[in-house]
């Protein structure tokens, strides 16, 4: 096998490819993205990397795609039904992502006990219908399933052989939180197919160019996994721009510390917070539009602050954004942006440079102050603006809750000693940046194709959960959909043993390649379980993950 | 999804606490109410949102009790966190980030007394009172009721608020001859500076939803009308369960959910509730809901069966004989303050305390001034193994005299009699603790 990667990611704007041969950026390119086509920019920028390349030499290559993101956001993604068996408990109609649901009978409590079964004829009875309104894909999500998801393989098996994709609930995240796992369920089937045709298609291309490097697709948190098993877990490709920046930085400007990292683009600038170099997650799952998820992502936080971001004056005060009305003034848009001013600076030499003074020195005729002078003080703003929102975000991390006294006295505070910042804005608002937040600011090298690198470089990972119940003799993995009996003097130490074991075999099947792989816990607990004042059995709770981070190939 | 109040939610399990492995107050008391709760997606219904907890103060213990020896040797860590679990709750809706909060947090507090020597019934301090006493030191006078809806009778908080005319307690338990502390009977309705602000509503074993909803309607919420109180505060105990191992009771999540959104309450701080599997998961979810204004109609534990956990008839009828005893007892009590005030100066009462979760037994004395003007000054001797101590305890907002005849008092105490004495001077926000010279 080759040593080289290509990375690829398809941005709001641009889709930006790299090709990084032992640990260097050789080539890279980018064009402009077009949602109407998104196969022929992700080819066409694929074709420019590969140039002059001798496609035995590729190791892998790797998507990050927001392919389905705008339909979802949109609320526009293929129909699909979802089956929801909820039990007692809060109405789950209150949170339906389609009007395509059937509530069922079943129900499975906090520790994975039957309260109700299922109901079989039921199910048949509704396939019919799902089957005589033309859906070919759908989801089984249950209350508690990843607990015990014997109700959803049921309703799964008695659906029948029918349908193209059917999504379950359990197998999503070994998260609680039901109305976030019916609606990841449901994306996951609505996805399903404009997934998979894309990347049949991506596919069928490569092997017609003779490339038999394996194939990665980039989630939301950082992580890759293989093309193939991609295929049940779509929608955790959703929305991975964020990551692949966060993935790239990690690997162009080695960082140990607490770091805040800055993309600044066209319409947004994305907050991340690295703890220790290692990106920070969203607690739960990303929301999506209407939709809060189970899909597991790093932290990021967009604001509508970016290159192009309109510029006005209110009330004698400078504004930007959130709003993007088209490209700078200099490129031919129709409202001055901080693009605009950094032209008019001499900060960059791009563009129609009378345009873009034309637009700012509308602007400083309404503050009557000199255009040079209103430049700067836009470019002051954009800064100011940021560096607000950065603060606001690490103190709303700080503020999260804690459920131990342990955790609490341990009170880990984020404090960032640092800001990486890329993005084509980068350079030019480093110096501000620096001064306002008083911190040291990196710009690292090929700050403009960073998400572009990051997919390449990221590592493979996976996560998994398990409970074990000793009272009644069971140990269950929602994610590997294992149940298996215990014997009653199980311990904690057996549980990580196994949760090691079936983490390192999952992380081979989503196509780790590392000869060692970097695993962690990230939960591990144990309680009694008491039967009048004695204890008749344990309840344990471990949660392990593949350690997100670049690949060790990329450094080799 | 929108809740129609805007609620707060302090949840703090201390998944690392317990009394002890097997006690029913141990580590993973609210791990399966945490799952229950993270399950349903409480904290993703827009206008629900989770505070964190602070972490309470030594001074925000010695503002309510007389620890003894000190505050730092009666309490923990958790404790700290339990009584700024509360405070977190308070501050949200004192500053308006929120319109009602419920602090899910243990250690509970609610048999913790004025002087505290150890624990009692699972409890060393008393986090309503100190939440309250906090409400008041940073935002100023407030009548504030304390409504205790814990299966036992909330005997640590009425002995704080015993003397307090501003705080109105009403708790209702089972019967306490049937069940510990064996306290809170209805003559007990307040001292003599403050009859008719402390409420007590004995329940027999078995009552259910009806019995419960029924002295909610008749009395609760009569006696709170009439008191107007600013801030509704609610000892969420829910040992009143069925299925709690430690009582008789026959009350349900829908009955706790129901009886929530009856009482509206500002502030809900959980109290005892021991069955954590089979009851605290679904009614806590009951009353979260009910609090942001929510449906709570599906929300049913796996058995519920309300036709089998019905109180009997003689039980419903003894409930309606009793209430109408309150409710007069009550109209009584309030004449009676005035009659008291003419005819003595000062009034004392003497009592022993035993504290069973240390097994501690206090010897208490305690003499109030008499006074129509303010709260009344309190001295305070007690004996326990812990040490004999003297405490003055001069109320928010003091009248003159009470104020001065307290500190002389401090005073003059004979320092050589006494391994601590100690001044609460709640007008100066001011707390002295002497040792023995
Ligand atoms: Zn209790
Ligand atoms: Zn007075």
């Amino acid at each position: 096998m080759g040593s080289m990667i290509i990375g690829l990611d398809v941005g709001g704007t641009h889709t930006d490819a790299a090709l990084i041969s032992h640990g260097q950026v050789a080539n890279h390119a980018k064009v402009r993205t077009d949602y109407k086509d998104l196969y022929s920019s992700v080819m066409g920028a694929l074709d420019q990397v590969l140039d002059g390349v001798d496609v035995a030499d590729l190791a892998r290559i790797v998507f990050s795609t927001t392919l389905a993101t705008n339909s979802v956001v949109q609320g526009k993604e293929d129909p699909a039904a979802l089956i929801i068996s909820a039990g007692p408990g809060l109405d789950p109609t209150n949170f339906l992502p389609t009007r395509d649901y059937y509530v069922v009978k079943g129900g499975i409590d906090h520790r994975g006990r039957e309260i109700q079964p299922i109901n079989p004829e039921e199910i048949r009875s509704i396939a019919r219908e799902i089957h005589e309104n033309y859906l070919t894909c759908l989801g089984v999500a249950g209350k508690f399933s990843t607990r015990n998801p014997t109700h959803e393989l049921d309703i799964k098996k008695a659906l029948g052989d029918g349908f193209q994709y059917i999504a379950t609930g359990h197998t999503v995240s070994g998260n609680l939180n039901f109305p976030r796992r019916m609606i990841t369920t449901y994306l996951n089937a609505a996805i399903y197919r404009t997934h998979k045709m894309f990347f049949d298609a991506v596919d069928r291309s490569l092997a017609s160019r003779k490339i038999t490097a394996p194939i990665y697709i980039l989630k939301a948190d950082g992580g890759t996994m293989g093309l193939h098993q991609s295929l049940d877990y779509s929608a955790q490709t959703i929305l991975s721009g964020p990551a692949a920046s966060v993935m790239g930085v990690l690997g162009l400007a080695h960082t140990e510390e607490e770091a805040v990292v800055l993309d600044i683009g066209g319409t947004t600038t994305d907050i991340a917070v690295l703890a220790d170099g290692v990106p920070l997650l969203e607690p739960l799952g990303i929301t999506l539009g209407p939709y809060k998820t189970l899909i597991r992502a790093l932290f990021s936080k967009s604001v509508g602050i970016g290159g192009d971001s309109c510029v006005r004056i209110n009330m004698g005060k400078v504004t930007i954004g959130p709003d993007r009305a088209g490209p700078a003034m200099a490129f031919g848009g129709p409202q001055p942006t901080p693009t605009d001013a950094r032209v008019v600076m001499g900060l960059v030499k791009i563009g129609d440079h009378d345009r873009a003074v034309a637009g700012i020195t509308g602007l400083a005729e309404i503050l009557k102050v000199r255009v040079e002078y209103a430049a700067e003080l836009i470019v002051n703003t954009t800064c100011r603006n940021i560096v607000n929102e950065v603060n606001a975000v690490i103190k709303q991390i700080n503020s999260q809750p804690v459920y131990t006294i342990h955790e609490f006295l341990e009170g880990k505070v984020i404090r960032p000693r640092k800001i990486i910042i890329i993005g084509g804005p980068a350079p030019h608002l480093a110096p501000r940046l620096r001064e306002l937040f008083r911190t040291a600011t990196t710009v690292p090298e090929h700050y403009d194709v960073a998400n572009a690198v990051g997919a390449g470089i990221a590592r493979t990972t996976t996560e998994i959960t398990l409970n074990v119940d000793t009272e009644r003799e069971v140990l269950y993995c929602p994610e590997e959909q294992r149940r298996e009996n215990v014997s009653s003097n199980f311990t904690k130490k057996d549980a990580i043993r196994v949760a090691f074991e079936l983490l390192t075999k999952r992380a081979r099947r989503m196509g780790a390649l590392e000869e060692k792989i970097d695993m962690e816990l990230v939960e591990d607990m144990e309680f009694n379980i008491v039967r009048n004042f004695y204890t008749t059995g344990k309840n344990i709770r471990i949660k392990a993950q593949v350690k997100p981070g670049i690949t060790s190939k990329f450094f080799a | 999804m929108k809740s129609n109040k805007k609620m707060g939610l302090v949840f703090f399990p201390a998944f690392d606490w317990a009394i002890s492995p097997t006690h029913p107050e141990r580590e993973e008391r609210l791990l399966y109410t945490q799952d229950q709760v993270s399950e349903e997606g409480l904290l993703d219904i827009d206008g629900i949102i989770e505070l964190r907890p602070s972490m309470a103060d030594f001074s925000d213990i010695d503002r309510v009790h007389i620890c003894v020896p000190q505050a730092q040797k009666v309490t923990t860590v958790s404790h700290l966190l339990s009584a700024g679990g509360a405070i977190a709750a308070a501050d949200a809706v004192m500053t308006k980030k929120v319109d009602c909060a419920f602090a899910l947090v243990r250690p509970p507090g609610h048999h913790a007394m004025r002087v505290v020597c150890g624990a009692r019934g699972f409890c060393n301090v008393n986090m309503e009172a100190i939440m309250v006493e906090h409400i008041r030191h940073k935002y100023g006078r407030k009548r504030v009721a304390i409504v205790d809806t814990d299966c036992h009778h909330g005997d640590g908080t009425q002995d704080i608020y015993w003397h307090d005319p501003e705080t109105l307690f009403i708790s209702l338990h089972q019967d306490g001859r049937t069940l510990y502390p064996g306290t809170g009977f209805i003559p007990e309705l307040g001292g003599t500076n403050a009859m008719g602000t402390t409420i007590n509503i004995p329940l027999p074993p078995h009552t259910s939803e009806e019995g419960f909803i029924y002295v909610t309607e008749n009395i609760i919420l009569p006696i709170l009308k009439d008191f107007q109180p600013d801030l509704i505060i609610n000892s969420a105990g829910q040992d009143n369960h069925y299925a709690d191992p430690i009582t008789d009771m026959n009350f349900s999540a829908q009955g706790y959910a129901h009886l929530t959104s009856l009482l509206q309450p500002d502030i809900a701080v959980l109290e005892g509730g021991y069955s954590i599997e089979d009851a605290l998961p679904y009614v806590n979810v009951g009353i979260i809901l009910a609090m942001a204004g929510l449906s709570y109609e599906h929300v049913k534990e796996p058995d519920y069966d309300p036709v089998r956990i019905r109180q009997s008839n003689k039980t419903t009828d003894y409930i309606k004989e009793i209430s109408e005893k309150i409710l007069c007892l009550y109209g009584e009590a309030k004449c009676r303050r005035g009659l008291f005030i003419r005819e003595r100066n000062s009034v004392t009462r003497e009592r022993r305390i035993y504290y069973d979760t240390d097994d501690i037994t206090e010897i208490q004395k305690e003499e109030i001034t008499v006074c129509d003007k303010c709260a009344g000054t309190i001295v305070i001797d007690s004996r326990s193994d812990k040490g004999t101590i003297c405490a003055v305890i001069i109320p928010r907002d003091a009248c003159d005299s009470c104020t001065t005849e307290g500190r002389e008092r401090f005073a003059r105490l004979d320092r050589q009699k006494y391994d601590y004495v100690y001044l609460q001077d709640r007008v100066e926000d001011n707390y002295i603790r002497e040792g023995r010279k």
